[in-house]
């Protein structure tokens, strides 16, 4: 393993930023793995680092495949993750609004730029990815359909669902969407929590990159079996949003098959308790996504499932 | 009178409210909306739009037409001074045109664009951010162009930025509505979480200026001037390469000449010089830096080359 620093920049007023990234192997650029690029990816991170230390294991036993390089870079923003912001400290900017980056442009254009440079030529790329939204998923890997990668590549993930997502505008800014456009075969790959740890979610994410590595023959790895993944377009999964505001109680969890008309959750009146919505599913299907928050605001997707 | 465009149930006891105030007269239909405060931050058009419904009010008989003014897309951001959208940490100008069954802010924006489409002009106002100091101008892009420029002639700045189309800025309130037939003038002025009196009476000029020339104002107006127009590639951009504190020593308006000495860099630490900072090419520095805090990668002046000079 070699620890290089990857990008630096100077600050008026902390220590230098300098951005680390973890090599594994040698020979052509095989695999790039991104953690929390904003302040509050603390569950990206951590998956990161245990990337690092599986893959130092595996390394020191011979298993990373001849002539494969492996980059784990766990975290680009920590200036703003010690200070309790999500964005870049200074302006608010997000950093992955901001690829392909540019040398000679802003602040988080140049971090972008110093990071993009560094990971653009490998064949795959996985990025942590997180919501904006708080809520927890249950772990899926993600595609953005630009027509370069092959969505049937993330079966070899083997988590459960696979899903497919067609990009917007302001997704074109991206790491995953520009990891494409420069041919590499990007993945999102989305461990439940963001702000805090969830242990299960972190070994089922090591263990489906792991799992993708070995298909792929990157490594050669022993993981538990994964599940045939169910790959489907973003469009065919349902949102449910609330119809009030209020307290809002989950009544399932993700994972949970529910049918349509099962009450998923509830939002009662925060001064005297009464019940002003129930939510129930319009679909049967699987919640993949559940909102996570004492207090709901009307029109808020509290679940998503999987029909 | 003041209508409801769009409402949202928030939390705890309060509603999410986007309002506006529409102002009728005579037998025109015209209608030219005044819009702002999508950023939480950018005050610049809270005065403007002030400034024009109170004229308007106290001179009605010369007014034929609609006027709606909207003066807070953003009011949760005005009133947290925060730039995005609170409790999301989303930037609004990048959520348009929104969905009638997505999330609550795209529900909201969907709103906002059903309300102001149709208008014959929209006026878009922002006011750069807390770093930048901007002189009055409107940008457009090059497609929208041959259709938009006439009116930004109209509107009494001193610029007009035409510049490249990004895809990423599809999802800006003016680029829904001039895709959808509705002509939307972006205007920056100014800076951020502060109102500059003479710049709000510059752009207040160029809206009873724009009213008149499309029939809605019969009274007297005041001579406007003729903006200078870019093409796009004729801006040079200034980046700090430095981390430290940005000292000028040109002023904002100031015509320099590539290599010109147009500011410092320094450490307040060390009390050294850490960068010295030259103009890019020849032509008027048209965007300063406000805000004296800088990386490597902070914006630290534009200059719109009125020579020709070649640009970074």
């Amino acid at each position: 393993m070699k620890k290089k620093v990857l990008f630096s920049m100077k600050s008026p007023y902390r220590e230098q930023l300098d951005i680390i990234g973890y090599c594994f192997g040698h020979g052509r650029k095989a695999l790039a793995i991104v953690g929390a690029m904003r302040g509050n990816e603390v569950q990206q991170m951590y998956v990161c680092s245990r990337m690092v230390q599986e893959l130092k294991k595996l390394e020191a036993k011979g298993r990373i495949a001849e002539g494969c390089e492996i980059l784990v870079i766990p975290c680009v923003n920590y200036y703003s993750m010690n200070i309790g912001k999500r964005f870049w400290a200074m302006d608010n900017t997000d950093i992955n609004r901001m690829f392909p980056g540019y040398d000679q442009g802003e602040t988080t254009q140049r971090i972008a730029d110093g990071i993009f440079t560094k990971i653009k030529d490998y064949e795959y790329g996985i990025q942590l990815a997180s919501f904006y939204q708080q809520g927890n998923f249950l772990p899926h890997v993600k595609v953005m359909d630009t027509g370069f990668t092959d969505s049937k590549l993330m079966k070899d993930f083997g988590l459960e669902f696979g899903i497919v997502r067609k990009p917007r505008p302001y997704d074109t800014t991206t790491l995953n969407y520009n990891w494409q456009i420069w041919e590499t075969k990007a993945f999102s790959v989305y461990a439940n929590a963001t702000d805090e740890i969830d242990e299960k979610s972190a070994d089922e994410a090591v263990n489906a990159i792991l799992r993708f590595m070995d298909k792929r023959g990157i490594i050669s790895a022993k993981t538990p079996p994964g599940y045939i993944t169910v790959i489907m377009n973003e469009s065919d999964t349902r949102q449910v949003q609330s119809e009030a505001a209020g307290i809002f109680v989950s009544l399932t969890d993700i994972g949970k098959t529910v049918e349509r008309g099962d009450i998923l959750g509830r939002i009662t009146d925060p001064f005297d308790g009464e019940l002003v919505s129930e939510i129930r599913s319009p679909v049967s299907g699987t919640v993949y996504f559940e909102y996570h928050s004492p207090l709901i605001n009307a029109k808020t997707v509290c679940f998503k499932i999987i029909k | 009178m003041i209508e409801t465009v769009a409402s949202a149930a928030l939390a705890v006891n309060e509603n999410l409210n986007i309002r506006k105030r529409r102002i009728q007269n005579g037998k025109s239909k015209n209608r030219l909306s005044l819009v702002t405060g999508t950023h939480g931050d950018e005050l610049e058009g809270q005065y403007l739009a002030y400034m024009v419904g109170k004229y308007v009010d106290e001179h009605i008989d010369q007014f034929d037409g609609i006027l709606d003014i909207y003066p807070a897309l953003n009011p949760m951001g005005i009133d947290s001074i925060t730039r995005g959208i609170p409790m999301f940490d989303l930037d609004m100008n990048r959520v348009f045109p929104g969905t009638k069954d997505g999330t609550m802010i795209e529900v909201i924006c969907s709103s906002i664009i059903d309300d102001l489409s149709g208008s014959d002009v929209c006026i878009d106002v922002h006011s750069s951010n807390i770093f930048l100091r901007e002189i009055p101008q409107i940008r457009m892009s090059v497609p929208t162009a041959p259709t938009l420029l006439p009116y930004a002639k109209m509107m009494n700045v001193d610029f007009v930025w035409i510049h490249d189309a990004a895809t990423v800025l599809e999802s800006t309130l003016a680029h829904t509505l001039n895709s959808r037939g509705t002509k939307t003038l972006v205007v920056e002025m100014g800076v951020g979480m502060r109102i500059t009196k003479e710049y709000c009476q510059q752009l207040f000029d160029g809206v009873l200026n724009l009213m008149k020339e499309i029939g809605m104002w019969q009274g007297e107006t005041a001579p406007v001037h003729e903006p200078v127009v870019s093409e796009g590639y004729e801006v040079g951009f200034v980046n700090s390469d430095a981390a430290g504190i940005f000292v000028p020593v040109a002023d904002f308006g100031d015509t320099v000449k590539k290599g010109d000495h147009i500011g410092d860099v320094v450490d307040p630490l060390t009390s050294k010089i850490v960068e010295k900072v030259l103009a890019v090419c020849d032509g008027m520095i048209f965007t300063m830096r406000e805000y004296p805090v800088v990386y490597g990668g902070s914006l630290l002046a534009r200059i719109l080359m009125t020579s020709g000079g070649e640009g970074q």
